[in-house]
């Protein structure tokens, strides 16, 4: 490599830089001019000051759509973590038809969010779900897995599980085969419980791994889109409204052009702080 | 007995993974009246369900659309990200630190804050109802340009330098020189970003309203939430079965393919 500029390398990273403008930067400036307008991009665009700010810190919709976010994410995570790690665990012992389990596990991973979603609204039918027709054959009154406002997010949460979980196992199985196989035996020698087993000698292997499932599994939470807007519609009594369905409405059924953007710049401040926190509490955890 | 206890497990696990789809595929083929007591098998199939779908809604059109849309992304981001990679790995240039970060940035950056601003881009440049709005944005990918960085980094410089030698430019370098030896990463990068631009509902929604120019899990989705399935599950089922078809396949056929390169974003990070 001689020392002399070359204008090569900038040739090959413009197509970078183009979108990076157009794509990237251009909107998130234009994002926060934007919360300080009003505008539904057909007539000109008013000057507002703090109002978008104001109304979003006292609107209902905005806090309920924070709160089941939350709800989401509480069950969400636990579950998808427990049933990750246990199937992994399964997976990592010596038995056969290994690929077989792998791929089933994985199937939904690669389905259309759509697809899944279409298929468990189906499955989760009051009347003629195969859910309820279970529960009714072996006694058991049925359940509004989406009509009833306690279990809809719940239901939701378990769907999105069922959907995704393939990955973690797979990304726990190979944080597992990290551990060399002498350390369990050393472990054995000195009489480790399985409980200490687990602790220190699985645990350290698996945490990058954990904290990963956490972070993706709360972008996933405040992504939530397709899920509400085929199954509930946000219902029942906006107990499934997401944050970028709250988005989606403001933007594309009021054509709040400025609210919207202003809901966008806050759920994208609460996300990255939420995973600066995570990362701390999961980075000390380590040590 | 601790082995059969995982068996048990294992395969309980399978069923409630597979079963789902198996019951989706035998009510789109099973008759509306039986659907509502169905569990596992209609007394009698039928592609009635499929006819009328195909009745209602341009289907096939919608097919076409996104294998166009997902070849051409795809093609696109395995291009230009190989470029940028290739310029971060295997070139001194000023600046090049700044857009590593600038890179890094832009992964963490949540999507909710270019939303609303790139659909007004979008409606500036009049590009709502056209094909450029669904891939233009996409044709450069952060993670693939990472990807691509790291195993241009772990090929041999003198093939770089035995290629300038012979007079190549760089971008034979890239593409005739160094693609052989980096498959995998190609692998990787083009079932990722062809699967998230086939399964993308979200953005499709906002810049296509012309039903002839949706994608499939668009057009789906819109029939499945609008009024025109009537109602009618089997129908609504049936397109989505449709839908999920192409990738089921290419799933049995190359299982070992998805579940690496998947698996690699995660690793990778």
């Amino acid at each position: 490599m001689n020392n002399g500029f070359s204008i090569k390398p900038y040739l090959l990273i413009a197509p970078y830089l183009l979108f990076f403008l157009v794509f990237v930067l251009f909107p998130v400036g234009f994002s926060f001019f934007l919360t300080f307008h009003n505008w539904n991009i057909i007539s000109p665009m008013e000057y507002s000051g703090l109002d978008n700010y104001a109304r979003m810190f006292n609107d209902r919709l905005f806090w309920q759509s924070l709160r089941n976010t939350i709800w989401f994410l509480v069950i969400h995570i636990p579950l998808q973590i427990i049933v990750a790690l246990g199937l992994a665990v399964l997976l990592n012992s010596n038995i056969k038809f290994k690929n077989f389990f792998r791929a089933s596990f994985f199937l939904p991973v690669i389905i259309s969010g759509v697809v899944v979603t279409i298929m468990w609204q189906q499955l989760y039918g009051f009347h003629s779900g195969v859910f309820n027709h279970v529960l009714s054959k072996i006694g058991v009154s049925k359940i509004g897995w989406l009509t009833s406002e306690t279990m809809a997010m719940p239901s939701i949460a378990i769907m999105a599980t069922w959907k995704n979980v393939g990955l973690y196992i797979i990304l726990f199985l190979v944080g597992l085969q990290t551990v060399p196989a002498s350390y369990y035996e050393a472990a054995d020698i000195e009489g480790a419980s399985a409980w200490q087993k687990f602790w220190f000698i699985t645990l350290p292997a698996i945490n990058p791994t954990l904290f990963m499932v956490i972070v993706f599994s709360t972008i996933g939470g405040f992504s939530l889109f397709i899920e509400p807007y085929v199954m509930t519609g946000g219902g029942p009594l906006n107990s499934t409204l997401s944050s970028v369905l709250y988005i989606y409405k403001q933007a594309f059924e009021f054509f709040h052009m400025g609210y919207a953007a202003t809901l966008g710049f806050m759920f994208a401040l609460i996300i990255l702080t939420v995973i600066i926190i995570q990362k701390r509490f999961i980075e000390t955890k380590d040590e | 007995m601790r082995k059969s206890f995982t068996y048990i497990i294992l395969i309980v696990g399978a069923i409630s993974f597979i079963y789902p789809f198996f019951w989706m595929i035998m009510a789109s083929m099973s008759p509306e009246k039986e659907l509502a007591n169905l569990i596992f098998l209609p007394e009698s199939l039928t592609l009635g369900n499929y006819a009328k779908m195909f009745d209602k809604i341009p289907i096939g059109r919608s097919l076409i659309n996104s294998v166009f849309v997902a070849s051409i992304v795809t093609l696109g981001v395995i291009l230009f990200s190989a470029m940028v990679g290739y310029a971060l790995a295997k070139m001194k240039f000023k600046g090049r630190d700044l857009i590593f970060y600038i890179i890094i940035f832009t992964m963490t950056l949540p999507f909710q804050i270019t939303l609303i601003p790139n659909y007004i881009t979008i409606v500036k440049l009049g590009w709502v109802d056209q094909y450029t709005a669904l891939i233009i944005p996409f044709l450069i990918n952060n993670f693939a340009i990472l990807l691509f960085r790291q195993s241009f980094m772990s090929v041999p410089q003198a093939l770089i330098d035995a290629g300038r030698i012979d007079g190549c430019g760089e971008l034979r370098i890239i593409f005739q020189v160094l693609f052989p030896l980096i498959i995998p990463t190609i692998v990787t990068v083009g079932i990722i970003t062809f699967m998230s631009t086939w399964n993308e509902v979200l953005w499709p929604l906002i810049v296509i309203r012309e039903e002839q120019l949706m994608t499939m899990p668009q057009l789906v989705t819109l029939f499945s939430v609008g009024g025109r399935a009537e109602n009618q599950l089997g129908v609504k089922l049936a397109s989505a079965v449709l839908l999920a078809l192409p990738i089921m396949i290419a799933f049995i056929f190359f299982q070992k393919y998805f579940i690496q390169s998947m698996a690699s974003s995660g690793i990778k990070e």
